[in-house]
């Protein structure tokens, strides 16, 4: 009996931390989106994917970049389930906005802000974080300083809004004021009982931070609207390849 | 718009003027008289007396010798520019924009209001009857210039509307007085046999103002409608413009930021209850020196939220340079339009729009008006024109989104030339070499081919084939062309896939 009292109190202030530390969402409006990545709800504080901050993403190359983005466009269909819009700003865009459908996302629900430098995408974003209509700002840029980053924290602890730094082949990894950094590559795509020919994406998921969470690798991918979680045995086959064989 | 003026002439408005006051003179002949040149002349003569021959412009003692009973009274000028003037603020129910020609005349821009009455001829029938009944001799003309319906309303029949465009044929009969020409020009060209308008309306421009001075050509073209003139309305149009002079000259940033708040107040309030909204303002500040330092903004939406304009306004407030200080401030709307409080739905979204338009504002006065895009899907199948770009928030979807063939998450803004190894002709690749690198592919898809739309341009089909690379990374390329005898086909990669 005593143990269950503890444990009660040690979750309520656990979950007051979390308030404190900007993690409002998470801990208020718990179950209200679902995003499908159950298999990795335990590296997420109170099993929540959060929602209301800033994640960071790194892609090295452009084929990793359409990696990350292909995993974020999977995180705004959710995001944007209300019918919000959601904002879009890069500097060197080569998104191709019809193949958001593919990720349940309308393209013409999405405004593209098309920036000349990292400094203007910033001020981008920290001005349309303040706007509360919109469902997630994603801003592609190259290198953001640790004081750039604490302003759009800053703001997100404000107006909820949930941010993504998509970071294009930065000079230097710093640690920056965002609750997560991850890095998405690409897997071999999955194709069921290896029929021949380019399957659904499949992306290696690795989450290499996450404040008040356990990080973790796993593969993930994309198709019949959702996450689908590929455990390493599905992997094993279509990791391993047989070279096509043609004439 | 097209432009349609009224012009009213009062023969005899002074006499009119005594008459209503002096009934008993109705009927007797009577006229006005004032000291000219050392002379007593008659400056305003009714109609009975104009009858006798007597005329404006006569000394009052030949007059008074043709007709001995003439009465005569002292003129008073003032008084009749004053009853001139309330006439026309009494035009003003026929339209907003009214103009007095002194001494006897008033021109009314009356483009668009006479459908309220039915068409023009009422229009001019009511106006007219009104007059007529307030003991007045009117004339009247309506056309489509301020030349013209002078012209006609003088000089020409009366109570006449001249068609649109009809400005020619209905001057050609006319003396050349009626358009409104200094006498010793008009005493030239009678002099030289031009009695009517007719006989050198189509003489060459250039040949008229040698002999007749820019005046006289400007005056010809405005009386047909070539050259342009406005008209000074009696009651100015309505602009909305605030001004703070300052006690003490403003020289910081924080000054100029509070005199702007209180000035947008002022005119968020004024447009606010007249449910107008400002769409471009210009904001000044005189300096001691004698420069005037402005800034601007635009909005993507008619807009009175003092805030919202405030922060258009602040991020160009560095701008400027107050030197030695500003005492004064002038805020003015240069567009205002009308608020629609049933905007349509600007997202689709359930999202406030108003929110979203103002951000969208911010975005465009820091960063330019063409950063910001959202797109539609277009009815052709070649990738780079299956988007356009939706130029404003009221178009919509009209087609759906294509969902039958798989697009690249990243397409390339020009396909980029790659080498390939193809086993056979008409095969997918097995590697292809992208800047200096090469990609071995172990999974394909394809062909997927895309004709050029010959009615838009001519060019090669392309086939296009997914593929993936040993690490997993997923490309779009494609084969420009066919295989032929003479030349092998070009390869391209153009995207990437998520």
């Amino acid at each position: 009996m005593e143990g269950i009292a503890k444990k009660e109190i040690i979750k309520q202030l656990q979950e007051k931390i979390l308030v404190l530390e900007g993690f409002k969402k998470a801990v208020s409006a718990r179950n209200d989106l679902d995003f499908g990545l159950r298999a990795m709800e335990d590296a997420f504080p109170c099993r929540v994917f959060p929602t209301g901050v800033i994640h960071e993403f790194i892609s090295p190359t452009a084929a990793s970049a359409t990696a990350s983005n292909g995993f974020i466009a999977g995180l705004l269909s959710t995001l944007m389930k209300k019918e919000k819009p959601c904002l879009w700003v890069s500097s060197k865009r080569s998104l191709y906005p019809p193949a958001l459908e593919l990720f349940g996302i309308a393209p013409h629900q999405i405004i593209f802000v098309d920036v000349t430098g990292d400094k203007e995408a910033l001020w981008v974003m920290e001005q349309s974080l303040n706007c509360r209509v919109l469902s997630a700002v994603v801003a592609e840029l190259g290198d953001v300083s640790f004081a750039e980053s604490q302003r759009l924290q800053l703001v997100v602890e404000r107006s909820g809004v949930t941010g993504f730094i998509h970071r294009k082949r930065p000079r230097r990894v710093t640690p920056l004021a965002c609750v997560s950094r991850w890095r998405i590559r690409h897997a071999m795509s999955y194709t069921p009982d290896n029929l021949p020919g380019v399957g659904h994406p499949v992306w290696e998921v690795h989450l290499e931070k996450i404040r008040n969470g356990k990080p973790g690798k796993w593969h993930w991918g994309w198709w019949g609207g959702q996450f689908v979680h590929l455990c390493p045995d599905k992997l094993s086959q279509s990791i391993s390849p047989k070279r096509e064989r043609y004439a | 718009m097209h432009k349609r003026f009224l012009s009213l002439w009062f023969p005899f408005f002074a006499t009119d003027r005594i008459v209503k006051h002096h009934p008993h003179l109705q009927d007797i002949p009577f006229v006005l008289s004032g000291p000219e040149r050392g002379r007593t002349m008659i400056k305003a003569a009714n109609k009975i007396a104009n009858r006798e021959g007597v005329f404006v412009g006569m000394v009052l003692a030949d007059a008074q010798a043709i007709l001995p009973q003439l009465h005569v009274l002292p003129e008073e000028p003032d008084a009749t520019e004053n009853v001139l003037n309330s006439l026309a603020q009494w035009c003003l129910r026929f339209t907003p924009i009214v103009a007095i020609e002194p001494p006897d005349g008033l021109l009314l821009d009356i483009s668009g209001c006479p459908h309220l009455w039915g068409g023009e001829h009422p229009y001019l029938d009511d106006l007219m009857d009104r007059l007529h009944k307030g003991g007045y001799e009117v004339r009247a003309a309506i056309a489509d210039t301020i030349g013209c319906a002078w012209a006609i309303a003088r000089h020409g029949q009366h109570r006449i509307v001249v068609p649109t465009g009809a400005q020619e044929e209905a001057l050609i009969t006319l003396p050349p007085t009626a358009l409104r020409l200094e006498p010793a020009v008009v005493e030239r060209l009678h002099k030289l046999g031009f009695h009517t308008i007719g006989q050198f309306i189509h003489i060459a421009p250039g040949t008229l103002r040698r002999r007749f001075g820019s005046t006289f050509t400007a005056r010809l073209g405005q009386a047909l409608g070539t050259v342009f003139e406005t008209l000074q309305p009696i009651q100015p149009l309505k602009s909305y413009q605030e001004h703070l002079p300052c006690l003490e000259p403003i020289c910081t940033a924080t000054g100029i930021k509070i005199a702007l708040q209180r000035l947008l107040e002022l005119l968020c309030n004024t447009l606010a209850k007249e449910g107008k909204g400002m769409r471009r303002g210009i904001f000044k500040g005189y300096r001691i020196d004698g420069n005037v330092q402005q800034i601007s903004i635009g909005t993507s939406r008619a807009s009175h939220s003092p805030t919202h304009l405030f922060r258009l306004f602040e991020l160009q407030i560095p701008t400027i340079e107050p030197a030695l200080g500003i005492e004064l401030f002038v805020l003015e709307a240069l567009l205002v339009e009308d608020i629609n409080e049933a905007q349509e739905t600007l997202w689709e979204s359930r999202g406030d729009s108003t929110e979203i338009a103002e951000l969208m504002d911010n975005i465009v006065a820091k960063i330019g008006i063409n950063t910001i895009h959202r797109y539609l899907p277009a009815a052709h199948h070649w990738p780079e024109r299956a988007i356009r770009d939706r130029i404003s928030s009221d178009m919509h979807l009209q087609t759906t989104w294509p969902t039958q063939n798989l697009r690249p998450l990243h397409l390339l803004p020009h396909p980029e030339p790659i080498e390939v190894m193809v086993p056979l002709p008409d095969y997918p690749p097995i590697l292809f070499r992208h800047r200096k690198k090469i990609y071995k592919l172990v999974k394909v898809d394809g062909p997927e081919r895309i004709e050029q739309e010959w009615w838009i341009t001519n060019g090669k089909p392309r086939d296009y084939y997914r593929v993936e690379d040993e690490s997993g990374a997923r490309y779009w390329l494609f084969r420009s062309g066919h295989y032929s005898d003479d030349s092998a086909p070009e390869w391209f990669i153009h995207g990437f896939f998520a």
